[in-house]
C-alpha cells in the first residue's frame, strides 16, 4: 500500500471535528457528521505540439451534516479554525431549521458499525510526484508521432490526476481516513479533407483508471495507439456509409461500460427509483415492484455492484457517511434483484443495511447516493471476441465509446463508437461510418446471446459521472466483457441530418 | 491560519510575484439551497468559500496554480508553486503582453453582503404551502432552489484591476401524477428568490397535468414544434460551444470553410434569427472582462481583464462573429471576440406562447424540454436527445392532449434555419444546461421539419 500523504495528514482535521461535532451535539443534533476534504488536481493539455495549458489545483475544506429537528441541515467552509468549525456546525442547525417547513419525512439512518481505519487506493507512481516536463515531453512527443505521418491535422492530447484525502468522523465514533489516485489520459486525431472540407475525428480507446501515471504511460495505454489511429481514422473517412436496419452487434468492453453504465448504473440507482431525482437526472423504470421479478436481461446476465474493485474509480474502504465498502449483486441470471442505497433509504425501503453507495463530490456538497462500481461478468469458460464474431452472419463490431444519450426513465438509448467494422459470414470486415445504435434497455439486454470470457473483460469507466443539484461529478468504473446482442436497431446517422 | 479579505490577498499575492507578468484572480462565493421529491425536502446546504489563482509568466512561459481558502500563511507558497511551474516549459503558444491597467475601481475593496440561507426567508414557506396543497391535490412535487452571491477580482502586474459581483439564483418544479404517468415542468431564473410566484408556478403546471389526462400516441417522424425558450436556450448551448474562431479555422467544425476560413459572412439561418451577447443585457448581467486562469481556444490567460462588450453572432441569419482570442485574431487577421457568459435570441416583438399556440392550426408539437443532448457528428453539429416532462399536441389552435416523448436528432443550425415563426424573447433557464449557463434569453421557437427519430417510453 502507498503511503498517505504527510502533506494531508498534517492538516488540522480531528481539532476541527472535535469542534464541529461537540457544536451540533450541543445544539441538539441527533445525529452530525464530519468530512474533511484536500483534493489536488492537475490538467495537462498538448494541442498540435504546443503545451496549451498545465493547470495546478487544490481543494481544501470541510463540511458538517446534521440531524436535527428530523430534518437535515448542511454547511460547509473553508476556514481550518476550531471556532470556524464550530460555527459552521452552527449554520447547519439554521439550515435545518429554516428549511423545516419543507420537510414532513423525518430522516431515519440505516444502523452502521462505527469504523477507524486508514487506507490508501492501490497505485504505483503518485502523479504529482513526476516533473511536469516529463508529462508535457511525453504527450507532445504522442503528438509528434501522429502528426508526422501527415494523415491528421490536429491532435489534443488531454491528461486529468487526482490525488483525494478523506477524514470522516460522526458522533458515534468512527474515525476514518482515506487517500485515492485516479488518472485520465486520451487523445483525439482530426483529419480534415481539405478540398471538400470533410472532417472526422477518432479519439483513442484507453479509459481512465484508479491507477498512477503508470496507466498513462501503459503498454494498454491511449499512447499506445497512436501508432494505429492516423490509419485507422484515414480507412474510416473512407469507409462506406451503413445501411440502416437490424444488425447483429459485438460490443468492445472499451464501448460497452458505457451502456451499461446508462442503462444498469443509472436505472438501479434507488434514489432515482424514489424519485430523489425526478426533476433533474430522471426516475428509473426498474421500480420497486420489480425487485426479484424483472427480466432485465438474458440468463446470461450477472451485474454486480462494489466498491472494493482493484483500481475502480468508485473503490473506497469507506463510504461518505462511513459505510463499510461491499459487494452485491444488482441483476443475477438476467432478473433484477439489487439496488445501490445509502443509510436512510436503506431504513426507509426495509434493505437493513446500507451497501455503501453515498458520495460528495467535494468538502462543499452533501453526500447523496452515487454509482458504484457497476460490471458485467465474463462468461466462466474463455469465450473470445473471435469466437463472438465467427457467431455472426450480418453484424458490426462496435469499438470505442463516442456519442451517448438515454432518456430520463433508462429507457431509450442511443450510443455511436470510435469504430465499427462490418461482420460477414463470421469474419471480420472493413470499418463503416455514419452508425448509431438506438434501442430500449430491456429489449437490448434480453437480446445478449452471449458474454465473453475473463479474457475479453476490461475495466472502463468515466471520470466525470453527473448527477444532483446542485451538480456533481463522480469517477465511477465498469467492467464488462465483450458481448454479442441479436437483432439492435441501427441507424445512419448521415441520414438523420434533416437539410 | 490567518484569514484575508479576497482583494487584500489578490493584492498581497501581486506583491509577491517574482515573474516578469502575474495574473491573480480571487474569488469568494455563498451558495445556498434545497431540494425536495414527492412534496417533502431531501437536501439543502450551505457553503462558503474563497479561492484564489495564480498564473505566473516566466520568459513566455506559463505555469498556473489554484487553491481553496488563500490565508496570510499560504499565498507565498502559492506564488512560489506557480513561479516553479514554469520552469522547463515550452513557451506558451497565446503569449501576448498583458493589457494595460488603469487602476481599481471604486468598489475595489468594498465588502460582499450575501444572503446565505436568507434567500429563502419568503420561499420556503411559500414552497411549504405548495407542498401541503399538491398532497391534497394529489400531486407530487419534486424540485430545486438555490441562490449564490459569487464575487470576482482580477489583477495583474501590468496594473489591470477588475471586480464583478454576480447574484444568481433559480428554482425548477417537476409535478407528477402519484403514478409518474403525467409529468409537467417549469423554471425560473432570479436575482434574489424574492420574485418568485409559486402559487403561480404551481398553477401552471396543474394546468399542464390537466392537458396530460387525455394521452395522445404518435410516430416517430418529421413534425412541426413549438418549442418553449428551455428547449431552445439547451440546443442553442451546443451552438456556441462550438463557436471557436480557430478551431473553425482549422476546419474541425461546423463553421469551417471547405479549403480554409470560417464561414463568417454566410447565411446559414432564417432571417429573422438575431444572436447575441451582451454583459450588460438587464436581468443576466456577466462579468464585463476576461478573467480565465487557463487557455483555450475559448480564453487566453494574456487577455485577462481585456473588456469584454455587446457582440453580435448572428445578424439576420447571417453569422456575423465567432469567439476568438487576441493571439488567435492577431494570427488569422481577425478581430479578438472574447467569449461572453450570456446568450440572447433576439425578438423583442414576437407573440407570447398562448398566442403561437392560438395560431397553430396544426398538428404540431408543443416541446417543454430537452434532456440528455450529445453531439452525434461535428461535421453538421448533428445533435441527439430526447424530450421530457412535457410534450403536447396542439391542433385548431388550442392543446389537443400529451404525447409520448422522442428522441430527436436535429443539428442547432438546422433548427435555426427552419425557423417559422418566433415569440417573444423572454428570461430563461436551460434545464439541461443551466447548471454552468444559465444566463439566457431566448423566445419560443416554432420549427419546420424537426426530427423526432424514435418514440421513448419514458414518463
Amino acid at each position: 500500500m502507498p503511503d498517505i500523504d504527510q502533506e494531508f495528514l498534517d492538516l488540522p482535521f480531528r481539532r476541527l471535528a472535535d469542534a464541529a461535532l461537540t457544536k451540533a451535539r450541543d445544539l441538539g443534533a441527533t445525529y452530525a457528521d464530519f468530512r474533511f476534504e484536500r483534493r489536488r488536481g492537475q490538467n495537462v493539455k498538448v494541442r498540435d505540439r504546443a503545451l496549451e495549458r498545465v493547470g495546478d489545483s487544490e481543494t481544501v475544506g470541510y463540511a458538517v451534516r446534521v440531524v436535527h429537528g428530523g430534518a437535515w441541515g448542511f454547511a460547509s467552509a473553508v476556514e481550518l479554525t476550531p471556532d470556524a468549525a464550530a460555527a459552521t456546525a452552527a449554520a447547519a442547525v439554521t439550515v435545518a431549521t429554516t428549511l423545516a417547513p419543507l420537510n414532513s419525512e423525518p430522516v431515519e439512518l440505516a444502523p452502521e458499525p462505527t469504523h477507524q481505519g486508514t487506507w490508501v487506493s492501490s497505485y504505483d507512481i503518485d502523479p504529482f510526484s513526476v516533473p511536469d516536463t516529463d508529462k508535457v515531453a511525453f504527450l507532445t512527443s504522442v503528438n509528434e508521432r501522429m502528426l508526422r505521418t501527415g494523415k491528421v491535422a490536429h491532435v489534443d492530447f488531454s491528461v486529468r490526476q487526482v490525488l483525494e484525502g478523506k477524514f470522516f468522523a460522526d458522533l458515534d465514533g468512527s474515525d476514518l481516513v482515506q487517500q485515492r489516485v485516479r488518472v485520465d489520459g486520451d487523445f483525439t486525431a482530426t483529419r480534415v479533407d481539405d478540398a471538400t472540407g470533410a472532417f472526422d475525428t477518432m479519439r483513442s480507446c484507453a479509459l481512465p483508471s484508479g491507477r498512477g501515471w503508470e496507466h498513462i504511460t501503459a503498454t494498454r495505454s491511449c499512447a499506445a495507439e497512436a501508432d494505429d489511429v492516423p490509419d485507422l481514422l484515414e480507412q474510416k473517412m473512407a469507409s462506406p456509409s451503413v445501411e440502416p436496419g437490424r444488425y447483429d452487434l459485438v460490443i468492445h468492453p472499451t464501448n460497452l461500460w458505457l451502456t451499461i453504465h446508462e442503462s444498469i448504473g443509472h436505472a438501479t440507482e434507488l434514489d432515482r427509483v424514489l424519485g430523489y431525482e425526478a426533476n433533474y437526472a430522471g426516475t428509473s423504470f426498474a421500480t420497486l415492484d420489480n425487485l426479484g421479478r424483472l427480466q432485465y436481461g438474458s440468463p446470461v446476465m450477472h451485474v454486480t455492484g462494489d466498491r472494493s474493485t482493484e483500481h475502480g474509480l468508485s473503490t473506497v474502504a469507506w463510504d461518505d457517511e462511513g459505510v463499510a465498502a461491499q459487494q452485491w449483486d444488482l441483476i443475477r441470471d438476467g432478473v433484477l434483484v439489487g439496488y445501490q442505497l445509502n443509510r436512510q433509504m436503506a431504513q426507509k425501503q426495509g434493505f437493513g443495511r446500507s451497501n455503501g453507495c453515498a458520495y460528495a463530490d467535494s468538502p462543499a456538497t452533501v453526500p447523496i447516493q452515487r454509482m458504484p462500481n457497476v460490471s458485467l461478468q465474463p462468461a466462466a469458460t474463455d469465450i473470445t471476441v473471435d469466437d463472438l464474431i465467427g457467431g455472426v452472419d450480418r453484424g458490426i463490431y462496435v469499438v470505442g465509446d463516442k456519442s451517448w444519450s438515454i432518456d430520463m426513465q433508462r429507457y431509450n438509448f442511443q450510443f455511436t463508437a470510435q469504430r465499427f467494422y462490418e461482420i460477414k459470414g463470421g469474419k471480420l470486415g472493413g470499418q463503416l461510418k455514419d452508425v448509431a445504435y438506438q434501442g430500449t434497455t430491456t429489449e437490448f439486454w434480453n437480446s445478449m446471446e452471449a458474454v465473453g470470457g475473463p479474457s475479453t473483460w476490461l475495466l472502463g469507466g468515466s471520470f466525470n459521472c453527473g448527477k444532483g443539484q446542485p451538480g456533481q461529478t463522480a469517477p465511477v468504473s465498469h467492467g464488462a466483457p465483450a458481448a454479442l446482442f441479436r437483432q439492435v436497431n441501427v441507424l445512419n446517422t448521415a441520414a438523420e441530418v434533416s437539410l | 491560519m490567518t484569514s484575508l479579505p479576497v482583494h487584500e490577498v489578490v493584492e498581497r499575492a501581486l506583491a509577491l510575484s517574482r515573474a516578469d507578468d502575474c495574473i491573480v484572480i480571487g474569488s469568494e462565493s455563498t451558495r445556498a439551497n434545497v431540494r425536495w421529491a414527492n412534496n417533502t425536502s431531501t437536501t439543502n446546504g450551505l457553503s462558503t468559500g474563497n479561492h484564489l489563482s495564480v498564473v505566473s509568466v516566466i520568459g513566455g512561459r506559463v505555469g498556473s496554480v489554484a487553491i481553496t481558502n488563500p490565508t496570510a500563511e499560504n499565498l507565498a507558497s502559492i506564488v512560489r508553486r506557480s513561479e516553479e511551474a514554469c520552469e522547463g516549459r515550452p513557451e506558451a503558444e497565446d503569449a501576448m503582453p498583458l493589457l494595460p491597467g488603469d487602476g481599481a475601481p471604486a468598489d475595489w475593496d468594498e465588502a460582499v453582503e450575501a444572503p446565505g440561507i436568507g434567500a429563502f426567508a419568503t420561499l420556503a414557506p411559500a414552497l411549504g404551502e405548495a407542498f401541503r396543497r399538491a398532497g391534497g391535490d394529489d400531486v407530487r412535487l419534486f424540485g430545486y432552489a438555490e441562490h449564490v452571491t459569487s464575487t470576482s477580482w482580477l489583477a495583474t502586474s501590468a496594473g489591470m484591476r477588475r471586480r464583478h459581483t454576480h447574484l444568481d439564483g433559480r428554482i425548477e418544479v417537476n409535478a407528477k401524477s402519484p403514478d409518474y404517468t403525467r409529468s409537467a415542468w417549469v423554471g425560473q431564473t432570479s436575482e434574489t428568490l424574492a420574485d418568485i410566484d409559486v402559487p403561480a408556478l404551481y398553477a401552471g403546471l396543474v394546468e399542464r397535468l390537466g392537458w396530460a389526462a387525455t394521452p395522445v400516441e404518435l410516430a416517430a417522424g418529421h413534425y412541426e414544434v413549438l418549442l418553449e425558450p428551455s428547449a431552445v436556450a439547451d440546443m442553442l448551448y451546443y451552438l456556441y460551444a462550438s463557436s471557436s474562431a480557430r478551431e473553425a479555422d482549422e476546419g474541425r467544425t461546423v463553421f469551417s470553410r471547405p479549403g480554409g476560413g470560417n464561414r463568417t459572412g454566410e447565411q446559414l439561418f432564417a432571417p429573422s434569427v438575431n444572436l447575441y451577447s451582451d454583459p450588460a443585457e438587464p436581468g443576466i448581467e456577466v462579468t464585463p472582462f476576461v478573467a480565465t486562469s487557463s487557455s483555450s481556444s475559448f480564453g487566453s490567460v494574456f487577455d485577462n481583464g481585456l473588456a469584454v462588450g455587446r457582440t453580435q453572432w448572428v445578424r439576420d441569419g447571417t453569422l456575423a462573429a465567432l469567439v476568438s482570442t487576441r493571439h488567435w485574431a492577431a494570427t488569422s487577421g481577425a478581430e479578438p471576440r472574447p467569449y461572453v457568459g450570456n446568450l440572447i435570441l433576439d425578438s423583442p416583438t414576437g407573440p407570447d406562447l398562448a398566442a403561437m399556440i392560438a395560431a397553430t392550426t396544426g398538428p404540431a408539437l408543443l416541446v417543454t424540454c430537452f434532456w440528455y443532448i450529445r453531439e452525434v457528428e461535428q461535421q453538421s453539429l448533428l445533435l441527439t436527445g430526447l424530450t421530457r416532462d412535457g410534450v403536447y399536441l396542439v391542433e385548431d389552435g388550442e392543446v389537443k392532449g400529451a404525447v409520448n416523448n422522442f428522441r430527436f436528432n436535429m443539428s442547432p443550425v438546422d433548427m435555426l434555419a427552419q425557423v417559422l415563426e418566433m415569440g417573444a424573447t423572454v428570461p430563461t433557464l436551460p434545464r439541461e444546461f443551466g447548471d454552468w449557463f444559465r444566463n439566457t434569453k431566448v423566445p419560443p421557437l416554432r420549427v419546420g421539419r424537426f426530427n423526432m427519430s424514435s418514440v421513448s417510453k419514458a414518463t
